[in-house]
């Protein structure tokens, strides 16, 4: 059922370490813009329950490149499909679907941790304190699974390099935004606090957060994330199956 | 080895195969013929579990493609019409790649690894980048990574196609060297002299069906040995004989210029299906 995943995770190691510093070097740009226009800027007017809004913005940062990074593997496979055409030898040798999304999904995750810690050990040069514990990397872990999978049945879908920039557009930079990284989900009146608690970004957000700040860890949150990575990954793996002319 | 029993797919309103019946030996290399858009790349992707027929079986090895993909596909070696290598990985790292996907276990994959890329010529390239080899060599690293897992057949999708000659040439001779080795290879192309030369049987296909089968020398002499082109009203007009002092003869008469040649396989696909090979 997952045959022949560490040959597509072997692969896709050697690209990541072929890139090396250029995609940790792209990882850092986003997060580290961030920091400094929301956290620098704006980080001394503003505070959330008693916590410094730098501190509050840096989980929900690197719960944020856990996603994009995790999702970026969409990418990778659609370059992969119709420009370099590997995934028709892929396709040709004998690996299974499962094995295909497996190798893939824990790509997107090395992907989405490697920026993870980026963005912690950045926020500790702003002097946010970096945190190790195992529920922050969980969320974050959970949240990588879900993207990661989600971007692997996608990209089965896609047709083009314009759809993928278009479902980029339409689904991953509104939940960037809108997905508690950057305000309390909780401040907003009840209709878009139920709205936002649909986005799997919200729920990654609070249980970093409240890992990192020592709050209670809401296990609703992460038993959601967990659930709705395992569909993505069975929904990959169908289409992993279906990706035939 | 390779059995197409009623293959039919569609695109659409478009029928790529309508109906294809084909039986290849083992340890035959079998050029399988027909202008662009034909249909050839549609069944090598269905022999090779890419793409699923609309209707029709087809075995590879006594194994149904459609109901044991896993199984078929670890038979087969493939090298695809495009390049489909990774640019930014060595010559090395794509083989390794290729080996592990096949499950081949690390010492086996080196060494193999290391005979493939000798068999065509490429060893001193193996630390190479793909993106730093010309076409000849990406072809070349092709056929070496689909020879690695030594597979019963091998199906080379116009492995020649913008190549120049002398690279063609140098392609032949390594192709004749893996059919010797008893691969048997399912080759589509559209240059002629490339079955004439390889092919043990020939199979044209047009309209979607097989129109004309058989070894190269069978399908010629069904027309003749020589022929004479001349221009008349109405374009190119082709003629042909079985002895040359009768075609001879026969160009002699005509009131403009000529050209006397041998047969060749075009004329074959030329007189089945009154279209030319492009």
């Amino acid at each position: 059922m997952i045959q022949g995943w560490s040959a597509v995770y072997y692969r896709e190691a050697l690209l990541m370490r072929r890139r090396g510093l250029k995609m940790l070097a792209t990882m850092c740009v986003s997060p580290l813009l961030y920091l400094l226009a929301f956290g620098w800027g704006l980080g001394d007017l503003a505070s959330h329950a008693g916590v410094p809004y730098l501190q509050f913005l840096v989980p929900g940062l690197a719960a944020m490149s856990s996603m994009t990074q995790a999702w970026s593997v969409a990418g990778e496979i659609n370059v992969a499909r119709f420009y370099w055409r590997i995934f028709d030898e892929i396709q040709s040798a004998p690996v299974a679907p499962g094995g295909y999304v497996l190798g893939e999904v824990l790509a997107g995750m090395t992907r989405g941790l490697l920026a993870s810690a980026l963005t912690v050990l950045l926020g500790a040069l702003f002097g946010v304190h970096p945190w190790c514990g195992p529920a922050f990397w969980l969320a974050l872990m959970l949240n990588s699974f879900f993207f990661a999978s989600l971007a692997v049945g996608l990209a089965m879908l896609i047709k083009s390099h314009a759809d993928q920039a278009m479902l980029t557009s339409f689904v991953i930079t509104p939940m960037a935004f809108l997905g508690g990284t950057f305000f309390p989900v909780e401040r907003l009146p009840d209709w878009a606090q139920g709205l936002l608690l649909c986005l799997p970004l919200t729920h990654a957000s609070r249980a970093a957060r409240a890992a990192a700040t020592g709050a209670e860890l809401p296990l609703t949150s992460l038993a959601l994330l967990a659930a709705a990575g395992i569909g993505a990954f069975l929904l990959a793996m169908r289409n992993v199956a279906r990706a035939r002319d | 080895m390779i059995v197409l029993d009623g293959i039919a797919k569609s695109y659409g309103p478009r029928k790529a195969l309508a109906g294809v019946d084909l039986h290849v030996r083992a340890g035959e290399l079998f050029a399988y013929l027909g202008p662009n858009g034909a249909g050839k790349t549609t069944t090598i992707r269905i022999l090779t579990g890419l793409t699923l027929p609309d209707g029709g079986r087809a075995l590879v090895g006594g194994v149904d493609v459609a109901q044991e993909p896993t199984r078929t596909k670890a038979l087969c070696g493939v090298v695809a019409q495009a390049v489909n290598l990774d640019q930014d990985l060595t010559v090395a790292e794509n083989l390794e790649v290729h080996g592990r996907l096949f499950g081949m276990p690390a010492p086996l994959r080196a060494s193999r690894a290391g005979e493939a890329l000798e068999r065509l010529e490429m060893a001193d390239r193996a630390s190479s980048f793909v993106r730093e080899l010309s076409g000849g060599q990406r072809r070349r690293v092709m056929i070496a990574r689909a020879l690695m897992h030594e597979p019963r057949v091998l199906f080379l999708d116009e492995p020649t196609v913008g190549l120049d000659p002398s690279i063609r040439r140098t392609l032949w001779a390594a192709m004749k060297r893996i059919r010797e080795g008893g691969t048997t290879i399912l080759l589509t192309t559209h240059y002629i002299e490339e079955a004439e030369f390889l092919a043990d049987r020939v199979a044209f296909l047009h309209g979607g069906q097989v129109a004309a089968l058989g070894t190269p020398q069978e399908l010629m002499a069904g027309l003749g040995a020589w022929a004479i082109d001349a221009l008349n009203g109405e374009g190119m007009r082709t003629d042909y004989f079985q002895g040359r002092e009768e075609a001879q003869a026969f160009g002699s008469s005509l009131p403009g210029p000529f050209t006397l040649r041998r047969v060749n396989l075009e004329d074959v696909f030329h007189k089945v299906t009154g279209r030319k090979l492009a």
